[in-house]
Parts: C-alpha cells; structure tokens; sequence
C-alpha cells in the first residue's frame, strides 16, 4: 500500500457523559478515617483518585476508571497502600439492577466508555459477549494462527462496504465503515439526536437514516449521508425528499415487530412531530403493514422502478424482517431491482413495540444472514447485491461476526443510543418516558443533549470498534473487511465443539439475572 | 350480521400497591440536607412527589414502587449519595416458571386492559424452555387484513366447543337423518378456571363468573361451589362433576350450556355420556383428563365417542403429572395431536389444555401446537392482585385480601382486562403470522419457526463441519 491508501479517519475528541455520576463496575468508598493525606491521588496511575494542589479536602473517586481487584497486584494499590486503611472497594452492587441479558451491565458500561475515550476500555469489562446463552453469544472466532497475522496499521485497513455492486449506472456508494445507522424516525427519536447521528455519519463517512417520520430540514446539510425510508405510514414521502437521498430504503416490516406497521404513541406526536407527518397532535400513529399496493414481487418491482424514475442516482434497499422463508424475500427483491437486501432480525431495537412481537415473532438475525447468503450465492447473484443485516448486533465483534456469516454490512441502532448514555430501560415509547433525552420529544427532555455532543459520541464509539476490526482482521492476515464476507470457517460454536476444544474458548457468560 | 367481539376495557387499579422491581436507597450520611438541586425534585416520572416530606427527613431509606429505572437520581446527586437495588420483595414473587417479571406484566395488562408495549429491543435470554423455545413465523406478503392493527377485528378467534360436525346425512327420503347438535361457539380461544390450590371462595368465584359473561366465555366451576347466586351467569359456567354425581347435579347438568365430566375410566364415561345425552340432547359434554403418561391413549379412545371436548390439565408449569421425566405441555399437545392425527379422528373432538399457561403467546403457541383452545387458571388469580405467594396453602391471610369479602365488578373487570389484553395479542401475533381464523391455526406447525430446526437446518452445516476439521 502507497501513503496514497492511509485512510483518513475522523478525530476522536475525548467526550464526556453528560450526567454527573458515571456508572462504574467497582465502586470505591472512603470512610472517616480519611486524613486527607492525599497518598492515594499520587500513587494511582489510572487518574481515580484526584487532588488538587490548592484543595486540601477530599474528592469523589472516579470510580469509572478503577480496574478493581487485578490491581491488588500493582505496588500502587490504593486500598493496600493507604496508611489509615479508609479505603474499600467493591464491585458496584447496582449492576444487578442494570441491564439485561443481551445488552449486560459491563456492555453498556464499556461503550459508554468507549463513545468518551474512541478508545477500548482498560478496565476489565466483558464487551463482546452477552449473556443472552445463544447466537452469537455462543459464536467465537476461530483461534488465530500466528504466522498469518499482518503487521499493518489501523489505518492501512479498509473496512469500507460498497453498496452499489449492480453493474448500473446509478452511484458507486462506497461507506468507510462495515455500519450505518438504522432509521430512527422524527417523533421517536429527539431531534438533535437524529442530526447528531447525521453529523457523525458524515465524519465518518457513512450513512443514517429518516426513519419513517418524514425528513426534517434540518437533515439537509448532511443529505449526502441521510438515507430517506419509505415506510408503510409513508410520512414524508415527497419528491424533494427521495431526490434529497443517495439511498432511498423501503421498510417493508422491522425485525423488533415483524408482521405490524410503526408504532407511534399519542403522547410523543407534538406539535412538531403532527406537522410533518400531516396528523393529528395527540393521537397514536399506527401505520399499516405491509404496502397496500404491494401483493407480490411484481408490486414490488413497481415500487422500486416508481423510486429509480423520480431519482435517476439513488440506490434502493428493501427491508424486511426475518420469516422462514427470507431467502425468497432476499432473491425476489433482487430480482425487482434492489441494490441492498437488509433483512432485520427479530430481537432488534424499537421505539415501541408490542413485547409479544419484540419476543415471539420471526426468527434471530444469526440464523437469517448465513440463510440469505447460502441462498444467494446458490443463484449466483451474492456479488451483485449487498447484503445488510440488523437486529440485535450490539458490538463491534457482533458486526464481524454477522460479516464472516455472509453480510456485507450491518445496521446499527441501539448502540449508537447506548453511545448517548442510553441505559435500555425500556421506557421510550411514552412522552415522558425517556430520562436520558434520546428517544422523547418533550418539550423539556429533548433538549437534554447537543447535536455536537451526539457527533462525538457516535463517532467515538465507532473509532473503538474500527480498532476491534482492525486487529481481529490483523491476527487473521486480512487486510480488508470485504475478505471477511462469509468466511464462516474463521467461526465456532461452543455447542459444536467438543470439550477440549470449546475449553479453549471463552465460556459463555451465563449468569442468572433478575429480569 | 352478529356482533364484533370487542372486550370493554376500563382502568381498573390495584386495591394495594403492587410489588415494583426497582428501589431507589440512598446513603444519607453524606447528604447535604439541604441541597438546593436535590434529584428528587426533578425525577421526571414524579416518582418521589409522594415522599417529599423525606427529602429532609433523615429516617430509615424509602422503597419505591414505581421507579421506571432511568437511573437519573442515581446519576445526577451532587453528593453521589443514590444506588439502586432490586426491591427485595419482588425477589420473592413468584417461581422459577411464574417469574417476577411475568406476573408484574399480568397485574400491568389486568389494570389497563393494554397489550403491554415497550421500546428498545427484546432483553431476554436467546432460548429458553418449553414455550420459549419457539418463534411464530410471519409473513412479508399474507395478511389477515391489510391495515395494520387497523381492521382487525376481522381476524376470527372463535373455536367451538360442542360435537365436530362432520356433514349432514339424509334418509331416502331426503329428510334429515341425524339433527345436528347446537354449536356451542367461543369467541376467545380462552376458558377461565380457578386453580385448585389458590383461594376459591364465593367472592373469587362471582368475580371470575362476571369475567367470564363480559368476556363471553366460560368459566369451569367444581358443581359444589354451583350457588343460587350464580345461576345469574349460568350461560357462562360450565360444572363439573363426577361420574357418579348426574342425579345429585340433574338440574345444573339441564340448565348449563355444557358440562365437565372428570374422567374415570373410559367405559365408565361413556356410560356417562349416554346418560347425559338422554337428558338433555344438545348438551355440550367435556371430559376432563390428568395430562400424564397416558393422555394420548386416553385422548385416543375418547375420539371414538360421543365425546365434544377433552380438557386435559397439566400443572402449574405445564409438566406432566406422574412421571419421573415430564414432557411440557406443548410437547405433550403436540404429541396428542398427532396420535389423533395418525387415527383419523382429530376431527372428531375439541383438545383444550391448561397448565402453565401464562402469557397470551402461549396461547397461540399452544394452538400451533394442535390445541384448540387453552384454560387459564393462575392468571385469573393473578388479574386480582394474586401474589402467588401460596400463603393461603399454609392457611395464613391472604396479602390481597382475596379471603374477604371484596367487590367482585373490580375483580370481574380486572380479569376481563387481563383477557381482553391477551385477545389483542393474539390478534397482533395472528396478524403477522397472516392467519385469519384460529381455527386454522390448530396444528399449523408451520406457522413456528422451531430453535432446534433452525440450528440443524442452518447451524449445523457450518459448524459440525468445522469442528470436524478442527
């Protein structure tokens, strides 16, 4: 590789979480003995104990950054070295009541870590594996061969996606990263999220997405890098707003709530949100599913030439969920047209959703991709269409791993909200449901976060993951997240292994949780 | 034209504060007193406006019962001085099968009538046991009906309880050869029934019986509990009784729309049901059968008679009774199912099951699974505040007051919010499954997506051969 191919990536800015008092998984108490004597700020490298040199009195810890007990080897162990014993730690007993069996307590935490720093967190915290005892929880890659690693840098490794692989004349969409983001809609999502996401979608060269709430102007300086859905509610879907988008995306159903339209509560459709979607303030929006004028794949190549006629450039994906025949749904949407299949797996995220659906309807995301992939590669057209896949991909490792089953790219949503502090407590279907002022569009609550700080947040947390890639591809000799595509003999899983084999890996994090 | 089924549903609040899951403590000794900033006054779901007075108080630390967890509080206190902890008691509610969180949901839908609705994706496990271990497909192109949850009331849930009718038949002369029996037809795949082992007494038992008329089904009612008081809704109560107690019952057994026969021995019951039939022809007759290893022989047998409906009954976690190895329930109505299947006589009679029926999904995942319909008898209890804390099986008081006198129309109505929430998730699941009918969705193995077909159908290909190679 020349200079020339050093990718140029954005600028990690270090960027705090906006609340006070960050979570951490050890907590450390100083009791009254404290003689201020400030031993402990001088000894502990990792910056948890502070002194100011004007400031006699004693300061809070940063607990956040304390790696807990492994330091207890270090000659600079706080609680070993403090001469009136008045220091104790412990593992922060409020983690049980944090998280959930998919997105664990030490996951949220590591990427709020990761969306402050762009980089991956020194504390010891388990970011990769849920607890969920299934899917890619149980899926590892393969333990690496030393010979084949390459010693290059992060930013001589290309873990761009095209999303154009049809040999048509429309643009040659290349993304920087193996993500974009998934639609969050004007109405569920507070609006300087949304262009906080357009923002860091533009820093780091990729893609977000209107959601099926219609398309802001705000979004217009970032249109390049917005994608405009088309979704059954249709709200929004104008002339201007499909000519605005380099990808136009038909939301035929969403892997949270298969088989049901959007949902919208009454009490998040403000003034705002009513206007744009031409309805009613107060009332609950409800959109119908699927397309009234889609019956068959031929309804849906209308559809399709109906976009590609009004916008000549644009690309077009078509998103589904993931029944048992999704590899039909993936070849039947190829066939009309599409250049993106993004299938939606059944345990993604959601604004609001029935929780029968969220729990009962359609089948994961780790069982569609490698279906669809199988499928397509039979009929010989995996190379001129991209695959994307979302629905409960939640880590950088997840990503790859959803890319070694035989996706090109993944969509993320949740995690980039976990970025901006979101704590997944469920409540973002009310108007004054979310506490954190990203999934609320409340007079008072939405304002709770700046566009700016959205940007940095987002991005950051994508540099940590780049560096994941980076490295994973380094151990496997690849030099491009494209080789990774369906390379699922880098993959295991722990239930095909016997025992001494699966003793060389991770065990599955399998601890009982209050749900 | 008949009616639509539409359950009414009205806010109904608990008469005691529920168990919440999340509590607020705090650490006072380090607060300021004072604070002028103190998060209290800011919790945005008003959690603490009830307590303010304790803003200043210094007593023992407050449990809150409706904190929705946003962590806010705990984040945001100028001195640090806020944890949160799971509420001790809701450590304590329910079982390993009757969890926390599900009857939480069930005292949630039983106050509001809602289908509970939530953002942010699924947090489960990936699989779990029994009914978990299942997904119900949907369809990207079949609808019931074409607007969403708009218009779904033409998505059907009846099922029938009366004889299977199998076709006319004439004599020469073209007169009819056999009358058919009345239908006697259920608009919700749901029977109510009090568990045996929870408190069944007369105001327990008004309150399911008015639940039942509201929700225009049926609730099973031990023959001797059967008081003049009732006869009001005796439309909507189906008695049961022994095999030897027809004489003792004549008048319950003429004027109820149907009847439930415990099952003794299989010639015993059909002597019984003949007896039945000579008293009242279109009596609608189900006989009710421990779910053990025998079931399916018995459900065999059955088939052949003059049988309407079997209702088997598993327990409290859908195991089956008597054995050392238990199947699950929907196991074991798969297995009936497909013996009936095998005979040629599934057509001949009506399956319903209950045992560990807690959810409206297992509902619907039970009648994929060959059942007709299902019996919910822990949520019933569990609409009127039931805490499941088996007190009253040791003969102390019941938490909830459910052992005194307490006003059956809020108990009526909080089990017809209950089941008027399940019914909406049926018709959410029915809908995006492109199902029109529950009736067609009996036995519709298809319309699941089963875990451990999809790891040897998908996973397996990849990773045995990997790990063959390793």
């Amino acid at each position: 590789m020349t200079k020339q191919d050093k990718i140029n990536l954005p600028k990690i800015v270090e960027t705090p979480s906006r609340f006070k008092n960050p979570i951490s998984k050890y907590i450390i108490r100083r009791n009254s003995k404290c003689i201020s004597c400030g031993l402990c700020a001088k000894l502990c490298s990792y910056g948890v104990h502070i002194r100011y040199d004007n400031y006699a009195k004693t300061i809070r810890p940063n607990e956040h950054k304390c790696i807990g007990f492994k330091c207890k080897t270090n000659n600079f162990f706080c609680i070993d070295n403090c001469p009136q014993n008045a220091l104790t730690l412990k593992e922060n007993p409020a983690l049980e009541t944090l998280g959930d069996y998919r997105w664990t307590p030490e996951m949220l935490i590591a990427h709020w870590e990761m969306a402050k720093t762009g980089s991956l967190p020194i504390v010891d915290l388990e970011y990769s594996l849920g607890n969920s005892g299934g899917g890619f929880d149980k899926i590892r890659f393969k333990i690496p061969e030393k010979q084949n690693y390459v010693n290059i840098a992060d930013n001589l490794i290309d873990t761009s996606v095209s999303l154009n692989k049809s040999e048509d004349n429309r643009i040659k969409k290349v993304i920087s990263i193996p993500c974009y983001g998934g639609g969050m809609s004007f109405g569920s999502t507070a609006l300087s999220v949304l262009i906080g996401r357009a923002k860091a979608a533009k820093a780091l060269n990729t893609l977000t997405c209107t959601g099926e709430g219609g398309y802001p102007e705000e979004f217009l300086p970032y249109k390049d890098h917005v994608i405009t859905q088309v979704a059954t509610g249709l709200f929004g879907v104008r002339e201007d707003t499909i000519l605005n988008a380099p990808v136009v995306e038909f939301k035929y159903a969403q892997g949270a709530k298969p088989g049901l339209g959007g949902h919208l509560l009454g009490d998040k459709v403000t003034k705002e949100v009513a206007e744009l979607r031409e309805t009613v303030v107060g009332r609950s929006l409800f959109s119908p599913f699927p397309f009234h004028s889609v019956y068959s794949v031929e309804d849906h190549k209308k559809h399709v030439d109906w976009i590609k006629e009004i916008n000549p450039s644009c690309l077009v994906s078509v998103k589904v969920s993931t029944p048992i025949d999704v590899e039909m749904v993936a070849i039947g949407s190829y066939y009309a047209g599409a250049h993106i299949i993004h299938i939606d797996g059944s345990y993604g995220g959601t604004g609001a959703a029935p929780d029968i659906a969220k729990k009962n309807i359609a089948m994961p995301i780790e069982y569609a991709i490698p279906k669809v992939h199988r499928f397509l590669t039979a009929e010989g057209v995996r190379d001129k269409i991209t695959v994307i896949a979302s629905g409960g991909i939640r880590n950088a490792l997840d990503v790859a791993k959803a890319i070694a089953l035989g996706a090109d790219g993944v969509v993320i949503g949740t995690a980039e909200l976990v970025a901006l502090d979101c704590i997944r407590c469920s409540n973002c279907e009310r108007g004054r449901g979310c506490a954190r002022g990203i999934a609320t569009t409340d007079i008072e609550l939405r304002d709770m976060i700046e566009e700016e700080y959205a940007m940095r947040r987002i991005t950051n947390m994508y540099m940590a993951w780049r560096k994941q890639w980076s490295e994973l591809l380094r151990t496997y000799g690849l030099k491009s997240i494209k080789e990774l595509v369906g390379r699922t003999d880098l993959l295991v899983h722990l239930d095909y292994l016997d025992q001494k084999e699966k003793s060389k890996y991770k065990p599955a994090p399998n601890f009982k949780m209050i749900r | 034209m008949t009616d639509k089924y539409h359950v009414p549903v009205k806010i109904t609040p608990p008469r005691f504060q529920p168990i919440g899951k999340y509590s607020i403590i705090e650490f006072r000794e380090d607060c300021a007193g004072s604070c002028k900033k103190c998060v209290k006054k800011n919790c945005i779901y008003n959690n603490f406006s009830y307590n303010r007075k304790h803003i200043s108080d210094m007593k023992e630390p407050e449990y809150l019962y409706t904190c929705s967890g946003c962590f806010r509080c705990v984040q945001e206190c100028t001195k640090g001085i806020f944890s949160r902890v799971i509420n001790p008691e809701y450590r304590t509610l329910g079982d390993d099968y009757w969890r926390a969180d599900i009857i939480l949901k069930l005292w949630y839908q039983a106050h509001t009538g809602n289908i509970p609705v939530s953002g942010s994706g699924y947090g489960g496990p990936f699989i779990g046991e029994g009914f978990d271990s299942v997904w119900t497909d949907m369809s990207e192109i079949v609808r019931p009906t074409r607007d969403g949850i708009h218009g779904r009331e033409y998505i059907n849930t009846c099922f029938e309880l009366s004889e299977r009718f199998k076709g006319l038949s004439f004599n020469d002369n073209m007169t009819l050869a056999k009358k058919p029996r009345k239908i006697l037809e259920v608009p919700l795949p749901l029977l109510l029934n009090l568990p045996k082992n929870l408190i069944i007494n007369k105001y327990t038992i008004l309150a399911a019986a008015k639940a039942a008329s509201i929700l225009k089904t049926f609730l099973l009612i031990d023959s001797k509990n059967y008081t003049p008081n009732l006869s009001k809704y005796k439309n909507n109560l189906i008695p049961c009784l022994k095999t030897d107690e027809l004489k003792k019952y004549k008048n319950l057994i003429v004027t109820s729309k149907a009847v439930l026969i415990e099952y003794t021995n299989t010639q015993d019951i059909i002597r019984t049901v003949s007896c039945i039939r000579s008293l009242s022809r279109n009596k609608t007759v189900i006989i009710k059968v421990p779910l053990n290893t025998n079931a399916d022989k018995i459900a065999s047998e059955l088939a052949d008679e003059d049988v309407d409906t079997i209702y088997f009954y598993a327990d409290d976690h859908g195991k089956e009774l008597n054995t050392k190895n238990p199947l699950f329930l929907k196991d074991i109505i798969r297995k009936i199912h497909n013996r009936l299947v095998a005979d040629l006589t599934r057509q001949n009679i009506n399956l319903i099951f209950s045992g560990g029926i807690a959810m409206a999904e297992h509902v619907a995942k039970a009648i994929i699974f060959g059942a007709d319909a299902a019996v919910a008898d822990i949520p019933t209890m569990i609409a009127m505040e039931c805490r499941f804390c088996k007190e009253c099986q040791k003969g102390y008081s019941c938490p909830v007051k459910l052992d005194e006198e307490f006003d059956s129309d809020w108990g009526a109505a909080r089990i017809a919010n209950l089941f008027g929430a399940w019914h909406g998730q049926l018709l959410e699941v029915m809908g995006a499954m492109g199902i029109r009918e529950a009736r067609r969705l009996r036995g519709e193995i298809g319309r699941s997506i089963r875990f451990e077909n999809l790891e040897k159908d998908i996973f397996e290909p990849i990773f045995k051969r990997h790990s063959e190679q390793l």
